[in-house]
């Protein structure tokens, strides 16, 4: 598709060379926010292709990305877990939880999303660290793909700890294979490796004498707090990437805030990625359950309309 | 009633009937009432308001006698050799302090009513479709405009006007800024500023949305593309109370609330996407403009809604008018109030504040009494609130260019004419002052948009 659809459009890429596209060609305009590819991982999480060349330029691991699906959509951050800054691609994974995502996975290739905007938030403070350890929960793992990516290329030893519910919703397993000296995999039924968290499996590693100079952890709040509460005291370093409701992504709204260090702080201006000893993570907690109740009656009639 | 004749009064809706909607509060004169109300226009007056009261040096005799004369279209010529958005500005400004402030008339009887007919003439060239000139001459250079406020549509505007090609790059969806954002459909309906921007691009100005300056793009990199690049991003970081409790749930910056609203429309959902939480009774912290906006959006919502200002009822900054639409609709007013701590029965939502009585003091900076605790707490419940304390500039551009300098607050810093510490990079608007008005940004652009015109013109 991505061939194709590069040979169908020219390419038109932004560049920062003489004559460049920047400011925007009609047509690219036109053709940001396209599905190139859409692939079903494991029941309920999808992996999809978006042609976004201006954001792909531009984007650096532990960054994200807004989308609205359509006109009536909410602004959804996404985590970016590949991209190509010549092909202009980039790569998201969600999984199927409320309305913004069931309206996502009813567009297919081809179809274009009415609004894209990146990459956003801060890089993640990657580096040469020497030994370190990255986790991912859930569609955690996607998004810390990229991370531990990065922290290979670095020359870092990465040992990876990923886990998930069952078996069955574990995805990126081989391609965080290929970016990590060690992988471990946790499943807290024990369907697939070690039966229990993620931070079951740290806890282990760090009884057993291992050592880490840092650490980055992406995934449900509980398992990124536990993953620190492990930690502390153990390993200097800790970032986590944390998955606050957003609604502007610019840094002027104000519904992201976390208290960092007693400090109130942007997730998506001045994270998304914190020191995880700072965070105030009971608050990060209640934030998230702002709109339970709505989300249930979005839900419902978004169900209802399906029926009709 | 003196021999100047009476003022007409826009129609404004019963506030009965407004709370129930978001629909516009106050109606178009129709054109014969503007004809009337513009001849009312003394001879030989010293037009105070153009040269005194307006930001933008907006020609009003001009305006006047034209619409007087029934020359709509030549009224709105005029108009926009200074406000490109008569529409616009016409609906927003605080005519009040502003040109019918200064206005002659005001101390004879009543002031011209020169915001309904700005207001009129601007909607009457949007029905009639008037287009506006180019300058046949291209300039053959081209400026970027970073954001989609009052700023920089009066930037784009001047500039593509006089022959250069302007791209205006907006981090949303919509543009606009705080036009669409943050003041609501009831002041200003959505569709005017929609249709002021087809206009913009009916005379060529490129708009890229859901470009995010400073990371999607460097200035740098803009700077390497275009000849000039204007920095209008506004003052939108909230400020925060700082009070325990803030971060429970259901207590939103205006910001927040105020997005999701206006630019979101969550006032429609589950029809739109974006949730909302609608409280029964809600606290709107703050009394400014914006504070005003969202109480009365609360108010739309369905809440008994209360503003609670930590100062007395003459010390309000909001706009005498919107004050007084606010009280008529029913937000009821809690002044010496300061809260002191937010509480959340069930650990997870807002549900009450404690709220520190205060009584005036000494003069502060401000020349307005120092508000002083007295001491006395009470709890008042609530199962909502908003914080609109106000703004820092937004930190983003400033935060990702190195070499453009700051001042202590965050403000760019630009000289008389609006050039910053990089070359070929200017700035205007909040991100400059801070905290300001509509107009009060429009004048910014009109001044960056001739500076850069002079600049441009040399090189």
């Amino acid at each position: 598709m991505i061939e194709d659809f590069l040979k169908m459009h020219g390419k038109c890429y932004y560049s920062t060379t003489a004559n460049p596209c920047i400011g925007g060609t009609v047509l690219d305009i036109a053709r940001e926010g396209t599905i190139l590819e859409k692939e079903e991982l494991t029941t309920n999480i999808y992996e999809m292709k978006l042609y976004a060349p201006k954001i792909a330029r531009a984007a650096h691991a532990g960054q994200f990305m807004l989308l609205m699906v359509d006109e009536k959509g909410e602004r959804v951050p996404m985590t970016m877990v590949d991209w190509d800054s010549t092909q202009g691609w980039i790569d998201i994974v969600y999984q199927e939880v409320g309305t913004t995502t069931i309206k996502l996975t009813g567009h297919g290739v081809g179809d274009r999303l009415f609004y894209v905007a990146g990459p956003l938030g801060k890089p993640s403070r990657v580096g040469k660290f020497g030994r370190v350890v990255v986790i991912g929960g859930g569609v955690g793992v996607p998004a810390v793909y990229p991370i531990a990516r990065t922290l290979k290329l670095q020359g870092n030893y990465v040992v990876s700890i990923i886990g998930a519910k069952t078996s069955n919703a574990l995805v990126y397993e081989e391609k965080m294979k290929e970016v990590s000296d060690e992988l471990i995999v946790t499943t807290d039924d024990g369907s697939r490796g070690l039966k229990g968290f993620t931070s079951d499996a740290l806890r282990g590693l760090l009884l057993n004498g291992q050592e880490f100079n840092a650490m980055w952890s992406v995934g449900p709040t509980l398992m990124m707090k536990a993953c620190s509460d492990v930690a502390a005291g153990k390993i200097p370093n800790s970032f986590a990437s944390l998955n606050s409701l957003m609604v502007c992504g610019v840094g002027m709204c104000g519904a992201c805030r976390v208290t960092v260090k007693d400090k109130i702080l942007l997730t998506c201006v001045d994270g998304p990625e914190f020191i995880s000893y700072d965070v105030n993570w009971k608050e990060l907690a209640i934030r998230l359950k702002s709109y339970m109740r709505e989300e249930t009656v979005s839900l419902e009639m978004l169900r209802g309309a399906d029926k009709l | 009633m003196s021999k100047v004749g009476k003022r007409i009064q826009a129609r404004t809706r019963p506030a009965c009937e407004r709370v129930k909607d978001f629909n516009e509060v106050e109606l178009v004169i129709n054109e014969e009432e503007a004809i009337r109300e513009a001849a009312r226009d003394i001879k030989y007056c010293v037009a105070p308001c153009m040269n005194r009261g307006c930001p933008v040096n907006v020609e009003i005799p001009t305006m006047l006698k034209l619409v007087s004369q029934g020359k709509i279209k030549e009224a709105y010529e005029s108009l926009i050799t200074r406000t490109p958005v008569p529409s616009i500005t016409g609906r927003v400004c605080q005519q009040e302090v502003q040109c019918e402030g200064s206005c002659v008339l005001d101390r004879l009887g009543e002031p011209i009513a020169i915001g309904a007919i700005e207001k009129f003439v601007g909607d009457w060239a949007l029905e009639n479709g008037i287009e506006v000139a180019v300058s046949s001459q291209k300039k053959g250079k081209s400026v970027a405009v970073v954001g989609s406020g009052p700023a920089g549509i009066v930037v784009a505007s001047e500039l593509q006007r006089a022959g250069y090609d302007v791209t205006v790059f907006e981090a949303f969806h919509e543009p606009g800024g705080v036009l669409t954002y943050g003041i609501p459909e009831f002041r200003l309906p959505k569709r005017i500023v929609r249709r002021e921007f087809e206009k913009l691009k009916n005379i060529g100005v490129k708009l890229e949305l859901g470009a995010v300056i400073g990371t999607t793009y460097t200035v740098d990199e803009l700077l390497k593309n275009f000849n000039a690049v204007f920095l209008g991003v506004g003052a939108g970081r909230p400020m925060f109370l700082n009070a325990p409790g803030e971060n429970y749930a259901n207590i939103y910056t205006a910001n927040e609330f105020l997005t999701r609203v206006n630019l979101m429309k969550s006032y429609k959902f589950p029809e739109y996407d974006t949730p909302l939480h609608i409280g029964r009774k809600v606290a709107v912290i703050g009394a400014g403009n914006t504070a005003m906006d969202a109480a009365r959006s609360a108010l739309r919502l369905g809440a008994e809604t209360y503003i609670i200002y930590r100062r007395g009822r003459a010390e309000m900054t909001g706009r005498a008018v919107e004050v007084h639409h606010a009280e008529e609709e029913g937000v009821k007013f809690m002044f010496y109030s300061s809260p002191s701590e937010f509480l959340a029965a069930d650990g997870i939502n807002v549900s009450g504040i404690k709220i520190m009585k205060m009584k005036p003091g000494e003069p502060d900076r401000t020349g307005r009494p120092r508000p002083v605790p007295t001491g006395e707490i009470v709890n008042f419940d609530v199962d909502m609130v908003i914080t609109a304390i106000g703004f820092y500039p937004n930190p983003l551009i400033p935060g990702m260019t190195p070499g453009l300098k700051t001042d202590d607050h965050g403000r760019v810093v630009v000289d008389l004419e609006g050039r910053t510490s990089i070359s070929g990079v200017y700035a205007g608007g909040d991100i400059v002052t801070g905290e300001s008005t509509v107009i009060e940004a429009m004048g910014w652009g009109r001044r960056v948009a001739k500076t850069i015109n002079r600049d441009l013109s040399r090189t």
